[in-house]
């Protein structure tokens, strides 16, 4: 991912969540790429550290339970985290994201293409 | 179009491998085929095929490619056809896979217990069983490796899996057998890489896409495979693109469920055994794949009437061009209302504001700086009567709805057809692939 123009930091009014003492807040976007696909009416995105030293960060921070929260109202069904340590990924499926998938969907989405860019907005917690 | 030719003649390959069926593509080609018996398959393979033929029967390359959808045959006899016209009559053998097209025995199969229930939904097929209008079987890589051992130089199949079509070479030219898992393993995850061609060497691929080069040159991938199943994946010199473990790993998690258990006719592979390494510049090798027997069913795509859809949009321009769109909704759904049209779905984006991202989109935007918004307003029903009525319902909104607005010179949306998709399983002892011989 191009982090010369990312504008991983929250540049709107919200104040950074965690911004004193040891931590700091990052967008996923400055630490991993992803691609993401469909089968039915579920979406899956995987999530790939762009290092692998943020691999461990991205398995501890990026839960199913928080991917479920991040798309509150986008998905109607539960989220499931698969691990990839080999290739530093994690495969998320997102089931009822697509208004019924394939041909049926109404959404400009309907093969859940860019899903995977909307999970990279995501805020995490990075230890200084 | 360009894509087979650059790789037939770019540099040295033994097998082109190409793949032509979505899951909607079987139910056009049985229309097709309903109206005329002698199509029903990809006729763009033939015109493909017409310009690769002289170089591969020079050089002796093969083709595995499942472009006879529902018609394998009359795809075989185009092909041989055209083989005759270029002189090379007698030069060419083509295999023909049949055997996955289930629609003539769907009956039989219900009446004998088989279900075919949907792998979502659990509903047995009988749900909408008058609109079935395909039904085929996913063949795995033994008719394509049947059809190598007898000679084939060209073989067109039906409803055989993408992984299939790459699996196949890689078992008939190292001897692989059908229960070395691990191997079986390999291949179907080589396959897996290069279905979606350019995608694994830079297209699509998010990392440092901007720094990706000469993509109007895009190198197709590659398969450089060894007996014991490692492999690299490259393209040919002078392409553009990017292979590297970033354009890999990002086609390798594409349209991934459960990891451990990636299940294909002819085995079952475990993604989180893939060790890929940069071998060298647009270089990736792949390596530990293990795998699992194959288990005893086969995956069915069955395709199905369902209704209509038709979408309406129209641009609203700063200033307030989110809350013009947003109003413009709220009249267009009053007019739905009061007009009595009933849909089973009525779905509205804003293209340029939270279409695909939702609310998140609008996370770090000052609203009012919004230059322009699509309203996009979907319907869908499985009567064709209130589609086609909303679809009337967008023009007037241009002079009666809110200001600023543009966007609409492609006239009136028109009601589409809505084809659905149903996946099922079946008893692989239900499904026998058959291997026939043509000479051009």
């Amino acid at each position: 991912m191009n982090k010369r123009r990312s504008g991983g930091r929250r540049s709107g009014g919200q104040k950074p969540k965690a911004a004193v003492g040891r931590s700091r807040t990052l967008r996923l976007v400055e630490l991993a790429h992803a691609r993401s696909g469909d089968k039915g009416d579920t979406a899956n995105i995987g999530l790939i550290a762009l290092s692998p030293r943020d691999y461990p960060l991205l398995v501890e921070q990026v839960t199913a339970a928080r991917v479920a929260r991040h798309f509150k109202g986008m998905i109607t069904g539960k989220v499931e985290r698969f691990e990839l340590p080999n290739l530093n990924a994690l495969n998320f499926l997102l089931h009822g994201a697509l208004d019924g998938g394939g041909t049926i969907s109404l959404k400009t989405d309907a093969q859940g293409k860019v899903f995977s860019t909307a999970l990279l907005r995501m805020e995490i917690e990075v230890r200084k | 179009m360009e894509a087979p030719y650059r790789q037939v003649t770019g540099g040295p390959i033994d097998y082109l491998m190409m793949d032509y069926l979505a899951e909607v593509t079987m139910s056009i080609l049985q229309k097709q085929k309903s109206r005329d018996p002698a199509r029903g398959y990809a006729t763009d393979f033939v015109t493909q095929m017409e310009r690769i033929l002289p170089t591969i029967v020079d050089r002796g390359i093969k083709v595995t490619a499942n472009a006879g959808g529902v018609n394998p045959r009359a795809c075989a006899m185009a092909v041989a056809e055209v083989a005759g016209r270029l002189g090379l009559g007698g030069k060419l053998t083509i295999g023909v896979v049949t055997g996955d097209d289930l629609l003539g025995r769907l009956d039989g199969l219900i009446a004998r217990g088989h279900g075919l229930k949907n792998l979502d939904t659990g509903r047995p097929l009988n749900d909408v069983r008058d609109r079935v209008l395909a039904a085929n079987a996913y063949l795995g890589a033994a008719p394509v490796v049947e059809a190598l051992q007898r000679g084939a130089q060209v073989v067109i199949t039906g409803r055989v899996t993408d992984t299939g079509l790459t699996l196949g070479p890689l078992m008939h030219a190292f001897g692989w057998a059908s229960d070395a898992w691990d191997r079986i393993a390999a291949g179907t995850v080589a396959g897996h890489i290069i279905e979606c061609g350019a995608q694994c060497s830079g297209g699509n691929c998010l990392k440092d896409w901007d720094r990706i080069p000469d993509m109007a040159n895009v190198g197709y991938p590659i398969v450089e495979a060894q007996a014991d199943g490692t492999f690299d994946i490259v393209k040919h010199p002078g392409t553009g693109g990017r292979i590297d473990v970033a354009s890999v790993t990002e086609q390798l998690v594409y349209e991934m469920g459960d990891p451990h258990e990636y299940i294909t006719p002819d085995g079952v592979a475990d993604f989180t055994s893939i060790q890929l390494r940069q071998a060298g510049k647009d270089k990736v090798r792949v390596s530990g794949v293990k795998g699992k027997p194959a288990t005893d069913k086969l995956k069915v795509s069955i395709a199905y009437f369902y209704g209509y859809k038709a979408v309406g949009t129209l641009v609203y321009a700063w200033p307030d061009a989110l809350d013009k769109a947003k109003a413009a909704d709220r009249i267009l759904r009053q007019r739905i209302t009061d007009l009595g049209l009933h849909f089973d779905a009525i779905h509205t984006e804003f293209v340029g504001a939270t279409a695909t991202h939702g609310a998140l989109g609008l996370q770090d935007v000052d609203e009012a700086t919004i230059p322009e918004v699509q309203l996009r307003v979907g319907v869908r029903a499985r009567e064709e009567k209130p589609v086609d009525r909303f679809t009337r319902e967008i023009a007037p909104l241009i002079l009666n709805g809110p200001p600023s607005v543009t966007g609409f010179a492609g006239g009136r949306p028109k009601p589409e057809e809505i084809v659905a998709y149903w996946p099922a399983l079946i008893d692989k002892r239900m499904v026998e692939p058959k291997v026939e011989l043509i000479q051009a």
